[in-house]
């Protein structure tokens, strides 16, 4: 398809913003490019109003002029999908990051645009299709290895009907841009196959059998989340919490310990040293389930709080697409957005150019709906080949001035199946992870007894009533029996909801250590201890906080651990054999 | 030669709207009226319809005024001849010293590529316990004040200022009061510091949209600086000011504001200056260490908000002393393992404890009996408060350490204090 460059001239510029006055057709979130002296700058159709149309764009408007021509592509706002996504690190349009830099330095210059993957790379190409086969888009015609990952090459999902593969290229190392199959349609027009393909950010790919109920958790090592409120593979989970409380610390421990084959990280918004950290560091991180770099498991959209408002709008979409490709390898897929709120912000700033009636809190009123579509690109899926593959989508939500009640957690807390709260009265008291365990939920199934959980929850929650009661009575009026619950609350939450990330042990604890710790803990929990006085107890507890404590940091499988858990066991037979 | 406009259609508040042809977003112009000749800059371009912000201040311009687009952008010079100078906001010399323009580099720069900044690595130390100890600050580190009106907030930060290890300090003053300039510039020359520091002042006399140019200002030529290889603290206060800049504006201009006045935008404007704070990867760094003041002294206030979110911690002043509750440097876990192995016990043991001492206090002022523990709480809160959180004391993160331990001995048990028994065997003194 050849088309004539369609040409219009800007009428108005207002921050990242601009007007266009236009005489062809337009289309709504199409592409296009103003040019700015020697620069084309990117920009996407956002509204069209009378014969002027309003596009945002995704760099600095700096210089621009009323007059300044604008060019359209008529194609939306898209990414190019193939092997060599892993490990790479994109900014919200999917410009890799480093290599911009070896093109233009320390800084992010504007205008450049540069190809998303590696066109240079040979990968091994296995052919599973064979020429007469009849195929529709979606279906795979053959696979190379992108690491460990089964990486399938696709009929282009963008593409429509039915098509007859002509000729299929033979195994061997090819480019991406070289022809794999030639299939022909029922006009009898042949196209070439690469291994690449496009798709546009905003339209999820939708080519499965059957949404799937999400019911098996997603072990992602952290006590608190797997044990209290887990989160489904194929689930969708928040961590909203106001600054400081640790989200991003959070968010990092999840990333790296989750047992997602995938894991996309879109960093929205947020600091560009969170980034840092995970670019610096994760090459050298191994992931326990395949021992190979974390890296080689993970994409990072990485726009950052100081980089362009729109295309901070456009990553969150970007990342999300990047999952469900991956997810339609059949894979488990794991998308982690830092942080929502500042996407929110973003769409909240343009709809304040576009001079829109405001929401609450100036939010535009189809906020809620953005949000809700957003996270039902998440689910576990039957594919038509009938592995299933998932996305689980984990968004952090920093409400403004720590406050729940605001537009974005609110119409977030609408549409997860999770909702791990971060509390500023956990974190100034560094009990990390800071997930406040009475306010939080989870609609997910647990990895432990549901019963014994129900339990430990019961304990959690009668603790923090005496603790307040003790707080306008008193200690000394507060009954024993009370006292012993208060007692037993804290040390749960000292050695089964506080875990140090920083620590390789205890930083990771896999779902089986979970159990067993968790059958431990539970065990304290209902031994009917008695003391003579408040203080004996609070000596009881503390002597077994210590040992447990010690040995969440001590290896499973040492001596150390086995004797360890032997001294425990007899600090709580001897505890409460007093008792008889 | 360039057009002179004289069709100022629109004034209001400390923007003109001028009808002209051919002007750029962001360009500068001069506005010739009878009060002198001013600089302004394009923010709004509508149409024929040019929106200018006058930096001296729309009040005198008349509507039969000249404008005449300069066809460039702000720019300030990045050369050594800055050290040991005071400029005003937009770069015009206020200590009756020439001028300087050579190497002049465009203000508001694009953003770094994340891709070329380096983890930081170097803790910056100020012989503060409770920064040192508690909440260390490191270099390349965006860290705002948290204050409110009347606490020592700029005695901190020269204070810091003088003892970091740095190669060039930037003092950006907004809204300053023209005493606590004097100050600045007193302790600074007092201390010798003042031939490697560059001050931008704004005081609280000067217009206000001068104030919006002082962080871009400062901050370019301490990026100009760092590209050199130096190492850059930029010290600004106080951003709130710069923040109501911005809402004056915005109101002028008519945008829907968020929340109390302010922008919607306000989380990416301050976030733009605040992510200038880098570790080059083979140059230069740059620390920001910023003045928030909290208008009633309410944390959850846009701007305090907006900046917690951006900075990477933020120290809160309150009561002439750093509060272990609320203050946070997110950065310390990449330097307090490497500098002594009980570092990071003590810090959370400590603060743990600190936290149980203010409910024990709490419960002591309803008048409740005292149990053994609270009493133990209690002699352990004294202690700490006088000797860790005074602003006065002044002691090396390894004295600290030490201290803390000897406080923590002599208040409680071994088991008590919720550290590992291995940490506990090799530091635990023993008791006279």
């Amino acid at each position: 398809m050849t088309q004539e460059k369609i040409l219009e001239p800007v009428v108005g510029v207002n921050g990242n913003m601009i007007t266009v006055e236009y005489s062809g057709r337009i289309m709504q979130n199409e592409v296009a490019y103003a040019a700015v002296g020697d620069a084309r700058i990117k920009c996407e159709v956002i509204r069209v109003r009378g014969k002027y149309a309003d596009l945002q764009v995704f760099e600095s408007t700096n210089g621009l002029k009323v007059g300044d021509m604008v060019e359209f592509t008529g194609e939306l706002l898209s990414v190019e999908l193939g092997p060599g996504l892993l490990t790479q690190v994109y900014d919200g349009l999917q410009n890799p990051l480093p290599l911009l830099a070896e093109k233009s330095g320390f800084f992010l210059q504007r205008g450049i645009y540069l190809r998303a993957l590696d066109r240079e790379k040979l990968w091994h190409f296995t052919p599973i299709a064979q020429a007469g086969d009849k195929v529709i888009p979606g279906d795979r015609i053959g696979f190379v290895m992108e690491g460990v990952v089964k990486h399938y090459i696709m009929i282009p999902m963008r593409w429509q009907g039915e098509f007859i593969i002509d000729s299929i290229t033979a195994e061997g190392d090819y480019t991406i841009d070289d022809c794999m199959a030639q299939v022909k349609n029922a006009a009898g027009e042949i196209s070439k196959v690469t291994m690449t393909q496009h798709w546009p950010v905003k339209i999820p790919i939708a080519d499965y059998a059957e949404k799937l109920l999400p019911e098996t958790p997603l072990i992602t090592c952290q006590r608190t989340i797997d044990t209290f409120f887990p989160v489904a593979t194929g689930g969708t989970f928040c961590t909203p919490g106001p600054f400081g409380a640790g989200k991003t610390v959070l968010q990092h421990a999840i990333s790296q310990n989750a047992e997602a084959d995938v894991v996309v990280i879109a960093a929205c918004g947020e600091r560009a040293g969170e980034v840092v950290e995970i670019l610096r560091e994760y090459p050298d991180l191994t992931d326990p389930r395949t021992g190979r770099s974390l890296m080689d498991r993970s994409i990072i959209i990485c726009n950052t709080s100081s980089m362009p408002v729109s295309a901070r709008e456009a990553s969150v979409y970007t990342a999300v697409t990047l999952a469900e490709y991956y997810r339609q390898m059949g894979l488990n897929t794991l998308l982690l957005a830092d942080s929502t709120s500042r996407w929110a912000q973003a769409l909240r700033e343009m709809s304040g150019r576009l001079e829109e009636i405001p929401g609450e809190e100036a939010f535009p009123a189809y906020l809620e709906s953005l949000i809700a579509s957003f996270y039902e690109r998440a689910g576990l899926v039957r594919l038509r080949s009938g592995e299933t593959g998932s996305i689980t989508i984990g968004g952090s939500v920093s409400p403004a001035g720590g406050n729940f009640e605001e537009p974005v957690t609110q119409a977030t807390l609408k549409v997860v199946g999770a909702f791990l709260g971060l509390s500023r009265e956990r974190s100034d008291a560094r009990r990390y992870p800071a997930i406040h365990p009475l306010d939080s939920w989870s609609k997910y199934p647990s990895i432990v007894d549901k019963k014994q959980l129900d339990y430990a929850r019961g304990i959690l929650h009668r603790g923090s009533e005496v603790n307040q009661m003790m707080k306008v009575i008193g200690e000394e009026g507060t009954a024993m029996d009370d006292f012993i619950v208060y007692l037993k609350s804290e040390f749960l939450d000292y050695t089964y909801l506080q875990q140090n990330t920083f620590d390789a042990i205890d930083g990771a604890t896999p779902a089986e250590r979970q159990r067993s710790m968790f059958n431990d803990v539970y065990e304290v929990l209902q031994t009917p201890f008695t003391f003579d006085d408040k203080e004996e107890a609070r000596k009881f507890f503390l002597k077994l906080r210590q040992l447990f404590t010690d040995r969440n940091y001590m290896a499973m499988d040492g001596d150390e651990y086995r004797e360890q858990s032997e001294t425990i066991k007899n600090t709580i037979s001897g505890g409460s054999r007093k008792d008889a | 030669m360039r057009k002179v406009y004289h069709k100022i259609i629109k004034i209001s508040g400390n923007v003109i709207t001028v009808e002209a042809e051919g002007a750029a977003y962001n360009e500068l112009a001069e506005v010739t009226s009878a009060r002198g000749v001013s600089l302004a800059q394009v923010i709004r371009l509508d149409g024929n319809q040019v929106s200018l912000q006058v930096f001296a201040g729309a009040r005198g311009i008349s509507t039969g005024d000249q404008i005449r687009f300069l066809g460039r952008e702000m720019t300030v010079s990045g050369s050594d001849a800055l050290l040991g100078r005071v400029f005003n906001g937009r770069g015009v010399p206020r200590d009756n010293r020439p001028e300087v323009t050579d190497d002049a580099t465009a203000i508001g720069t694009p953003s770094v590529n994340p891709a070329k900044r380096i983890i930081p690595r170097n803790m910056i130390r100020t012989n503060i316990p409770m920064i040192d100890v508690f909440n260390t600050l490191v270099e390349s580190q965006k860290l705002p004040i948290f204050s409110v009106a009347g606490e020592p907030y700029n005695e901190l930060l020269a204070r810091i200022a003088l003892q970091a290890e740095v190669d060039v300090i930037i003092l950006g003053g907004m809204g300053l009061k023209y005493d606590d300039y004097l100050i600045f510039k007193r302790t600074l020359d007092e201390h010798g510091a003042l031939s490697r520091t560059v001050m931008f002042i704004h005081t609280a006399a000067d217009p206000v949209v001068e104030c919006l140019l002082v962080p871009d200002m400062s901050l370019a030529v301490a990026e100009s600086y760092a590209l050199k290889g130096k190492r850059v603290l930029v010290l600004l206060t106080d951003m709130t000011n710069f923040a109501d800049a911005l809402k004056e504006i915005a109101v002028t201009m008519e945008q829907i504001p968020a929340t109390r006045g302010y922008p919607g935008d306000l989380y990416s404007q301050l976030a733009g200056r605040y992510e200038k704070a880098v570790d080059f990867d083979s140059a230069g760094s740059i620390t920001i260490l910023a003045v928030t003041t909290m208008p009633g002294d309410d944390v959850t206030h846009p701007v305090p908000d907006n900046t917690g979110y951006i900075t990477e911690g933020q120290f809160y002043l309150k009561g002439g002393r750093i509060e272990p509750f609320g203050s946070l440097s997110r950065l310390k876990q990449q330097v307090n393992g490497r500098t002594r192995s009980d570092h990071r016990a003590i810090m959370d043991a400590m603060i743990r404890l600190f936290s149980d001492y203010r409910s024990t206090l709490e419960k002591q002022s309803m008048g409740f009996r005292m149990s053994a523990w609270d009493e133990k709480l209690l002699k352990y809160g004294k202690r700490f408060e006088n000797e860790m959180m005074d602003l006065s004391v002044n002691i090396s993160l390894e004295n600290a350490l030490d201290l803390g331990w000897e406080i923590l001995a002599d208040c409680f048990d071994r088991n008590e204090v919720g550290i590992k028994t291995d940490l506990i065997e090799e530091y635990w003194p023993e008791k006279a």
